[in-house]
């Protein structure tokens, strides 16, 4: 491997891994954040027949996860593309 | 035609699917029993994975831990879904990159050393038999109830037909198998939560019924009539440091599974792998985000139907004989006043819920058809086979290709691996079916052990062995020990009365933490020991280093390394 490649190679793992720790910390955020650690004060705010922290606890934090992955994949995929790394 | 008879027929009718399945994707591919590369379809690879991925425990017991955990029982449904982000991100690409068969593969290549591709081997059949035994229990209350016989009987009938399918399926059949399964599996949860989500709310929708009705609230009031605890409210029946660790113990548990993680080898390319991870978490979301609502909608029916209603009537529903007789719903007049009541107080408690009937009652609790009482067990047996066949291979894939090929004998012929498989897997569903009847705990709580174990050891080695290129053998070896003895010790000394006889736990709790969020600190461990060692020993090998950036690129993921 050549050292201009190289380079970039470093670059786009630097991009996957900042790509990776901002949707790990969304990921905590719904889940650790808004069920746990906040449990108590979210579950103080009703939505709808449940509260908020309920909610988050059976359904939303789910949802969020599926956006999550899917948006991995999208903008990955445009990563793969920009550093010219597909297969 | 009675339930039983139709049950008999959907049973046999699926069954019938499952093996021209097998014998169809066996048939097509006779020679490629070891294929890694499979041009299994991206979405059909998700829901194989989700089928693979959804348990007898999801299946049948969560609705009903979530009914009698509430707020809490978010425990389950985050950290059995929460994980397949770390999943996704941290290693399916990756190991699809990296391109072998197993999870000891791995381990043992990138820290070039057969020690640690052993204990990582024993890692995967330990997580996978405690797994395992909580599917052969499923299979067994299934049978038990819909064929009449004693839980005992329905493992070894479960037994009988796991042992013939993983023969007959082979390695490629299983995934097709799979995709069917889930296609059953979750038709037959859908269905009937559907029509008690209805029959309840006039929403048909249980994700939206849930949310906007008053049922919620209701079964809230019931509870705390009852002397129960508040259904919404969080951390009434854990406390929050339990709920935090245990669902941290199943996310990164449901990570390090290797069952799991060996259906990412099966797609073509890297970009496939990430795909599969998508579709496989939306297969698996329609059932986690279905399954507190049928939880709150079956428990609020039971108690609505049983709870403060004389016995004389009570005595007449047929669903309420039907559970009575297999144990799962006990009812007692206690105090003879010709009432049954629930109580919070076990002395004047009248109405005894089993857990695992939440699910499998809910269709006759809400009137449906005995038809979608048939389609239910039929979808419970898919659930439990699909995992029980992946659990199975990466069992004796660890013995036979780990253990016995890579390390013991590497002079070993086709044949000879092939004999070693199969032995493996005769053996492993004995075992399984000995937990199974003599299980250890509760469906759910017997699987979450498994996590544990899987999040203290597999987990932080494939995690360090792809994020830290530093990370050297001496460092994996130290933690993977480190991680798996500590969670094991405790794990042994809290449940030291099934496991030790012994009259009490030897401790009750790691500092307040329960067994089942002991992985985490025993994660915690390995990734301390393992930093602290592999910095002071030398790095690793260039070779290795190569290896390392190579596997964090996807292109070329279709290129043959090395030998298999």
């Amino acid at each position: 491997m050549n050292k201009e490649n190289d380079k970039s190679m470093q670059e786009y793992w630097k991009r996957n891994v900042a790509l990776i720790r901002n949707l790990l910390i969304i990921w905590a955020a719904v889940s650790y954040g808004a069920v746990i650690l906040l449990g108590d004060v979210l579950s103080k705010i009703s939505f709808f027949g449940v509260n908020l922290a309920f909610w988050f606890a059976h359904q939303g934090s789910i949802l969020t996860f599926v956006a999550i992955v899917a948006f991995y994949a999208w903008r990955m995929g445009k990563l793969d593309k920009e550093f010219d790394v597909e297969e | 035609m009675s339930v039983e008879v139709l049950t008999l027929i959907f049973v046999m009718l699926t069954f019938g699917l499952y093996a021209y399945i097998g014998w169809w994707a066996k048939a097509v591919d006779t020679k490629s029993f070891y294929v890694a590369g499979n041009d299994v379809p991206i979405i059909a690879n998700g829901a194989a994975i989700a089928a693979d991925w959804m348990s007898a425990a999801s299946f049948l017991s969560m609705a009903g831990l979530i009914a009698f955990l509430g707020y809490d029982g978010t425990v389950y449904l985050m950290g059995w879904t929460g994980g397949y982000v770390l999943l996704a991100l941290l290693l399916a690409p990756y190991l699809r990159k990296f391109g072998r068969y197993t999870v000891p593969d791995f381990i043992g290549d990138r820290f070039y050393s057969n020690k640690s591709r052993a204990v990582a081997a024993i890692a995967t059949i330990f997580v996978s038999l405690t797994y395992v035994a909580g599917q052969m229990r499923g299979v067994g209350i299934v049978f038990s109830r819909y064929l009449g016989v004693n839980i005992e009987i329905g493992v070894i009938i479960g037994m009988a037909l796991i042992m013939f399918f993983a023969v007959i399926g082979g390695m490629k059949g299983i995934t097709w198998t799979q995709v069917a399964q889930f296609f059953i599996l979750i038709v037959a949860f859908v269905v009937p939560a559907v029509a008690i989500s209805f029959k309840l709310t006039g929403n048909p929708i249980p994700q939206f019924g849930m949310i906007f009705s008053d049922v919620a609230q209701r079964l809230g009031e019931a509870q705390i009539e009852a002397g129960l605890k508040e259904y919404i409210l969080p951390f009434q029946n854990m406390s929050k440091l339990n709920v935090f660790m245990m669902t941290m113990a199943l996310m990164v548990g449901t990570a390090g599974l290797p069952h799991v993680i060996t259906r990412f080898y099966t797609v073509k390319t890297v970009k496939g792998a990430r795909w599969s991870a998508v579709w496989a978490l939306l297969f698996i979301a329609i059932l986690y985000t279905t399954a507190p609502a049928v939880g709150m909608f079956s428990k609020f029916n039971i108690i609505d139907t049983v709870h403060n209603q004389p016995v004389e009537e009570i005595q007449q529903i047929e669903w309420v004989e039907k559970w009575s007789t297999t144990g799962l719903l006990g009812l007692n007049d206690v105090n003879e006043d010709g009432v049954y009541r629930l109580s919070g107080d076990p002395a004047t408690n009248e109405v005894n819920i089993d857990k695992d009937i939440i699910v499998l009652s809910t269709p006759e609790v809400a009137q449906l058809s005995p038809v979608i009482i048939a389609l239910v067990a039929a979808g419970g047996l898919a659930a439990a086979l699909s995992t029980a066949a992946g659990l199975l291979l990466a069992m004796s894939s660890a013995v036979s290709h780990d253990i016995y090929y890579k390390i013991y004998n590497r002079n070993a012929t086709e044949k000879q691996r092939l004999r070693v498989a199969r032995v493996m897997i005769f053996l492993s569903v004995l075992a399984a079916g000995y937990f199974g009847i003599n299980p250890p705990g509760f469906v759910g709580e017997v699987v979450a052990f498994a996590f544990g174990i899987a999040a203290a050891s597999l987990f932080p080695a494939i995690f360090l062995g792809i994020f830290d290129k530093r990370h050297n053998r001496e460092g994996a070896t130290a933690g993977i020990v480190t991680g798996l003895v500590f969670t094991v010790v405790m794990l042994v000394l809290m449940k030291s009365v099934p496991l030790l006889g012994t009259e009490t736990p030897i401790i009750e709790s790691f500092f307040g933490i329960d067994a089942a969020g002991i992985g985490i600190v025993g994660m915690v461990l390995h990734f301390a020991v393992g930093f602290v060692v592999s910095r002071s020993t030398k790095e690793p090998p260039q070779d290795i280093q190569e290896m390392v950036e190579n596997i964090r690129i996807p292109k070329g993921s279709g290129e043959p390394q090395g030998d298999h």
